[in-house]
């Protein structure tokens, strides 16, 4: 197997990911990704030259017959979910705004 | 089937029809039904953790409105008073809707999913939500923060995943039928290992709208049941176009179960021989060739199909489901919803230490490896690499679809494996997904169907798979399949 990511690529990626690995977490995380990493390299045998990406399968799947007509919704103004009923299931709340701890630092 | 031993808790829900009729002649109370499903979860939920809480009022006073309605001979709509579970990724108003997952434990989101919200406006009774594995991240159910449930088939062996409780409640009959999710082949996996009925609904025939996100341009919603007719009678109810939900499509809506009993007389089912090869089980392929013969001489014509790309799928779809999944979670951050850890002094530690507690092993892992994938100096080599792989897997479905209705492979290479038997492997996890990504990936649609038993007597499923928008012509191939085994 190969070691192409180390314990510091690992620790770097979860820092992108916002996520705290602990000490036993991140040698499991490394040894899983390295696997998975060798086992994806396989895409590589396939030639792929000038194949445009698909994102989204309604590029081809919506092809073809007319589909009706384009899928933005009216821009009018209606009642959304009500506000208390979402400040309720935060953390921590005002009812108002949302509180988090202090931001700046580091 | 009556209770084989103490290992299996197997046992057939009436049908629909067979309900329907009771409830609409008021023969049948829906209150009474209800209380009775409530009655069997309380007996075999502590045994199969299928349910991981239970809406009983609301349940109730859904079916208390079916049966005055009932009894004043009014007419029902489609689902009137039929007890019916959802997997908990689905969200409910004002009840617990976890996804499996620690971070999500205590919510009770402000709005009903459109799916939940179309079954109970059909007049289904919701009895409550049903395990699966976290952010339906999972082949087995295993990843459940809330433990795993158990097969009813054999109660050492795994349900499948992701929708595991919603395969298992049909099973077991805690339900008469479930909504499930699939991504990469989360509903037609542990279809076919509990022995029932899933269905794989076309990209953008159902609403997304109220689904804890997964992976966005792979996650479809879709029924469980017991039986085809039922599984496209609840398919009905939840497809359609959803203003809520800009990925569903405006296309309209046939009667799914119109061309079920239509004869397969000329049906052209296409073969392919990369889903027959190495790894599938003996036994399985066996059950799979013996329901082919019966299509067969059911008049079905059949086709050698080519699909060369499959042997790619699994890296392409667990690069492209692992890096929308990254993107997806960073939603859960302490702030809005969900679990917050305690006593972190800044805004980032409370960040990094809320997902740490809240998130298990393989959300991690998979969030992990989609981020890497998408970060600077591997995105081209590693998403935009597999997206290529993805347009050239549809494509191919696309060509083969000129030639023939439906596809016909095995659903899982293997039966149903013992709890524990793959948790310490994660990889040889992904690769029992290798006959259902390919669909995911390409967005067409496909049933699942019982197909005969493996010499143990565990469930061997047959994937029905049909182009865009042609989950009818699956539910006919299927319906064929189902009769030959009646």
């Amino acid at each position: 197997m190969s070691r192409r990511v180390g314990v510091e690529d690992v620790t770097r990626v979860a820092e992108l990911a916002n996520l705290e690995l602990t000490a036993e977490e991140t040698p499991r995380m490394q040894k899983d990704l390295n696997a998975i990493l060798d086992y994806v390299d396989q895409l590589n045998e396939l030639d792929t030259t000038g194949v445009e990406p698909l994102a989204q399968i309604s590029e081809l799947s919506e092809l073809g017959e007319a589909v009706g007509t384009p899928t933005l919704r009216a821009d009018e103004v209606r009642p959304s979910i009500d506000r208390a009923a979402v400040m309720n299931e935060a953390p921590e709340s005002n009812g108002e705004f949302f509180k988090v701890p202090k931001v700046i630092e580091r | 089937m009556q209770k084989m031993n103490d290992k299996n808790f197997v046992q057939k829900p009436k049908t629909l029809t067979e309900l329907s009729v009771g409830i609409r002649s008021g023969r049948t109370k829906s209150v009474d039904l209800t209380n009775s499903y409530y009655e069997r979860i309380a007996a075999l939920n502590p045994t199969l953790n299928v349910y991981l809480s239970l809406t009983k009022e609301r349940a109730l006073a859904s079916a208390a409105k079916i049966d005055a309605l009932a009894a004043k001979g009014a007419e029902l709509p489609a689902l009137a008073g039929i007890p019916v579970g959802i997997k908990d990724v689905l969200v409910t108003k004002g009840a617990p809707s976890t996804a499996g997952s620690k971070i999500l434990k205590g919510y009770h989101p402000p709005y009903d999913a459109t799916s939940v919200a179309k079954l109970e406006a059909a007049g289904a009774v919701i009895l409550g939500k049903l395990n699966c594995d976290e952010f339906a991240m999972g082949s087995s159910n295993e990843n459940s923060a809330y433990g795993p449930v158990r097969n009813p088939v054999d109660i050492d062996r795994v349900p499948g995943g992701s929708s595991g409780g919603s395969a298992a409640a049909v099973a077991a009959d805690l339900a008469v039928a479930t909504l499930g999710t699939d991504t990469g082949g989360s509903i037609r996996q542990p279809a076919s290992f509990c022995g029932v009925v899933g269905v794989l609904p076309t990209y953008g025939r159902v609403s997304r709208y109220g689904l804890i996100a997964f992976a966005s341009s792979l996650d479809r919603v879709g029924p469980f049941a017991a039986n085809v007719r039922d599984a496209a009678t609840l398919l009905n109810v939840i497809a359609g176009h959803d203003t809520m939900d800009a990925t569903s499509s405006q296309r309209p809506v046939t009667d799914f179960t119109a061309d079920i009993e239509k004869p397969v007389k000329g049906l052209r089912v296409g073969i392919p021989s990369e889903y027959f090869g190495e790894g599938l089980d003996p036994e399985v392929k066996q059950q799979i060739e013996k329901g082919i013969d019966q299509l067969r001489a059911a008049g079905a014509e059949i086709k050698e199909v080519a699909l060369p790309t499959t042997q790619y799928a699994v890296p392409a779809y667990y690069l492209v489901a692992t890096a929308e999944a990254s993107s997806n979670l960073a939603r859960f951050d302490g702030v809005r919803f969900g679990h917050r850890a305690a006593n972190a002094d800044t805004l980032s530690a409370m960040y990094r230490r809320s997902r740490d507690e809240g998130f298990g092993a393989e959300v991690k892992r998979r969030i992990i490896l989609g981020t890497y994938a998408l970060s600077a100096g591997y995105y081209d080599a590693y998403y935009r690499k597999a997206q290529q792989v993805r347009r050239l897997l549809a494509e191919e479905f696309l060509t083969a679809f000129a030639d023939v209705d439906v596809i016909v492979t095995p659903t899982s290479p293997i039966p149903p494996f013992k709890l524990g038997e793959k948790t310490d492997d994660p990889l040889a996890m992904y690769l029992a997904d290798i006959y259902t990504v390919t669909a995911s990936l390409a967005g067409i649609c496909g049933v699942t169907v019982p197909c005969g038993t493996t010499s143990a007597g565990l469930p061997v499923g047959m994937q029905i798979l049909a182009s865009h928008f042609n989950e009818g012509t699956a539910f006919r191939a299927a319906r064929a399949v189902e009769a030959a085994q009646e």
